[in-house]
């Protein structure tokens, strides 16, 4: 198991190392001197040189780049050239609501696809199955900021239930937190739910037909034991293959929901970093992304083995 | 031997109807055995003669679109139309069965240990400590070296005979009355087999259970069970005490397949014996004798209907109309 560990460990480092070269080399390419950016195409050469220096964009690749590195080791990621203001900051007040939003949606998402799933699986080809499973063609069709006005429409407009959008931050107690993030966790959950309990359902059926299934039924279990104790374990690896690259995705794509919603989310934060040519800040965001995504692909690696024997042994 | 009490397990006139890809087809017919207590019967047929599907019939594990008629009784109680409910306290229980894929008839995420104690925490409702303990017992009884520390590995960790131990351990666990076999050798590196089916054979003594082999190795057949049946077609074409079935061969079809067996010892060169034409499809069997269009002694009113069984000899039956010329010495069974 330490073994396992290890690698998995020296791989995810080697992971976000390759990404931070990447990143960088790829961001300095960039046309364009940030300096100038700033300061428009009407400032003196002098003031934008000074800016050069200021910003450090005067040195050498190298040494930017570690320069990067240990800031990032310490917790200092510098200044955002267009806010001032300490990158980490802008960054952590945007987690605090993409981090609980990725999290509510992938527990709806869990939640509708394994009981989806589970249920169709074991009613192959009967009503429910057919019924359950043509709504999750829907649920694929949909585009999800679409059903999220829908949404918009039902619970805040006809039944002033939840507001229609903005975020009401956690200081007013977790609940208040919650509802505001409640609309968009669904419509985020919806079409992510119809693929996974897909994924769930053709997992369940594949060990289904497994041998030792009529093993199972032949000492003597129930068709419900069987599914509970012998199948879902067999079938979960693929269903957390699938979990783990669609919550990856909700940290880093809920661009669209974040504008319906009007959530200062962190696809928020790097489109309009973007837009202002603010680096910094996209090179930090884009930076934690493939930290997120690289680290669920570890929690998900790890769970493999947690669940799998045969993992632990084959030393993946 | 057996004894003259009433039969364990009674098979009458068992059908069994499966809905295939090629449409609904007429698996088995016509299937009748009495089995006493500490009876041995061998099924023998090639794939897709119905032998299987007679086993998963007896032990309640056909798909539910598969329609079963006439009766198999336990001990006088009826099986067929048995709800699941009921059939689960039988199976693993009082009828248990080996499968033939050793390699994936564990679950490759519980223990060895759990497995073997599943039916008796299922049927004997003892404690886990218990059951763990009676595991280890089992598989310390099945051969399985090193039963008690290795009771808590996983299957990946064992070989095909190992696995087929374990899977054995597996059926005994609640002393069943009734031990069905299915191919438990085939999969099986010939050099473990003959450990593996002595194996079954002492404990089928030692327990005095029942047991139902079924395999395609007539070898098999010849020295593990004191009757059987030969099948073809879904039909049992022969039947009778395993001397007499071999001593005497009625039926055409038991003549080509021992034939067809491969021997030691033949020339270099020399071909195997086959027997001419296909497997019917089950899907649309011909309407007489299920091995009329293979058969070197077929006349016309064979295809007329499917034949009667016709005794030859004490407990010895043969499903041919033509017996006179099969079984006349000097015969193509010859």
């Amino acid at each position: 198991m330490s073994v396992f560990f290890l690698r998995r460990i020296l791989t995810l480092v080697a992971t976000l190392f390759a990404a931070s070269l990447i990143i960088f080399l790829v961001l300095d390419a960039l046309p364009g001197n940030a300096a100038q950016m700033l300061m428009g195409a009407d400032a003196s050469p002098d003031a934008v040189r000074a800016l050069t220096v200021k910003l450090g964009l005067d040195q050498p690749l190298t040494v930017r780049y570690l320069l990067w590195i240990k800031g990032m080791a310490v917790g200092d990621l510098g200044n955002s050239y267009v806010y001032g203001t300490p990158v980490a900051g802008l960054i952590a007040e945007r987690l605090v609501l993409t981090i609980p939003l990725a999290i509510m949606s992938m527990l709806i998402t869990v939640v509708l696809a394994l009981s989806a799933g589970i249920y169709t699986a074991a009613n192959h080809n009967k009503l429910g199955d057919v019924g359950v499973m043509s709504l999750t063609q829907i649920g694929i069709a949909l585009p999800n900021f679409w059903f999220a006005i829908l949404l918009i429409l039902l619970f805040s407009v006809k039944l002033q239930l939840l507001s229609a959008g903005g975020f009401a931050g956690w200081d007013d107690g977790v609940w208040a937190g919650i509802r505001s993030l409640l609309l968009p966790a669904i419509s985020l959950a919806v079409v992510q739910a119809a693929i996974l309990a897909r994924v769930t359902r053709s997992a369940v059926l594949e060990v289904l037909r497994e041998d030792f299934v009529r093993t199972a039924r032949a000492k003597g279990l129930g068709k419900r034991e069987v599914l509970w104790h012998h199948v879902l374990r067999n079938a979960m690896i693929p269903v957390m293959t699938v979990m783990g690259l669609q919550f990856a995705n909700l940290l880093a794509g809920t661009i669209v929901i974040e504008n319906v919603f009007y959530l200062p989310g962190l696809g928020r934060l790097i489109f309009q970093s973007i837009a202002n040519r603010d680096l910094i800040v996209v090179r930090n965001c884009v930076m934690l992304l493939a930290a997120m995504v690289v680290t669920v692909n570890f929690v998900v690696d790890v769970l493999y083995a947690f669940i799998d024997p045969r993992i632990k042994v084959a030393n993946l | 031997m057996a004894d003259t009490g009433a039969p364990l397990i009674e098979v009458k006139n068992l059908g069994v109807r499966l809905n295939t890809s090629r449409g609904p087809a007429q698996a088995v017919r016509g299937v009748s055995f009495a089995l006493r207590r500490g009876e041995t019967l061998g099924l023998v047929g090639e794939s897709g003669c119905g032998k299987s599907v007679t086993a998963l019939a007896l032990i309640g594990l056909l798909p539910d679109s598969a329609v079963i008629s006439g009766s198999i009784r336990l001990e006088g109680a009826e099986l067929v139309g048995l709800p699941d409910a009921a059939y689960c306290k039988l199976r693993g229980n009082r009828i248990s069965m080996i499968f033939q894929e050793p390699m994936t008839a564990l679950n490759p995420m519980h223990t060895i240990g759990h497995q073997v104690a599943e039916p008796l925490r299922r049927h004997t409702g003892v404690s886990a400590t218990e059951a763990r303990q009676e595991a280890i017992a089992l598989l310390d009884r099945v051969g399985l070296p090193d039963a008690a520390k290795r009771v808590d590995a996983y299957p990946h960790q064992f070989s095909g005979g190992q696995r087929q131990r374990i899977t054995i351990a597996m059926a005994l666990a609640c002393q069943p009355d009734v031990l069905i076999a299915d191919e438990p050798t085939t999969a099986l590196d010939v050099t473990i087999q003959g450990q593996i089916l002595d194996l079954i054979a002492d404990l089928v003594a030692e327990r005095g259970m029942s047991m139902i082999l079924i395999s395609h190795d007539l070898g098999v057949i010849a020295e593990n069970v004191e009757r059987m049946m030969v099948m073809y077609g879904g039909t049992v074409v022969e039947s009778g005490t395993t001397d007499a079935v071999f001593t005497r061969m009625g039926h055409p079809y038991t003549q080509g397949l021992f034939r067809a067996r491969p021997r030691l010892g033949a020339r270099k060169g020399t071909r195997l014996t086959t027997i001419a034409g296909t497997v019917p499809e089950l899907a649309d069997l011909p309407a007489g004798c299920t091995f009329a269009d293979r058969c070197a002694i077929v006349e016309g009113r064979c295809r007329a209907a499917l034949p009667a069984v016709v005794d030859v000899g004490a407990a010895h039956g043969v499903r041919c109309i033509r017996t006179d010329v099969s079984m006349a010495v000097g015969g193509v069974g010859a």
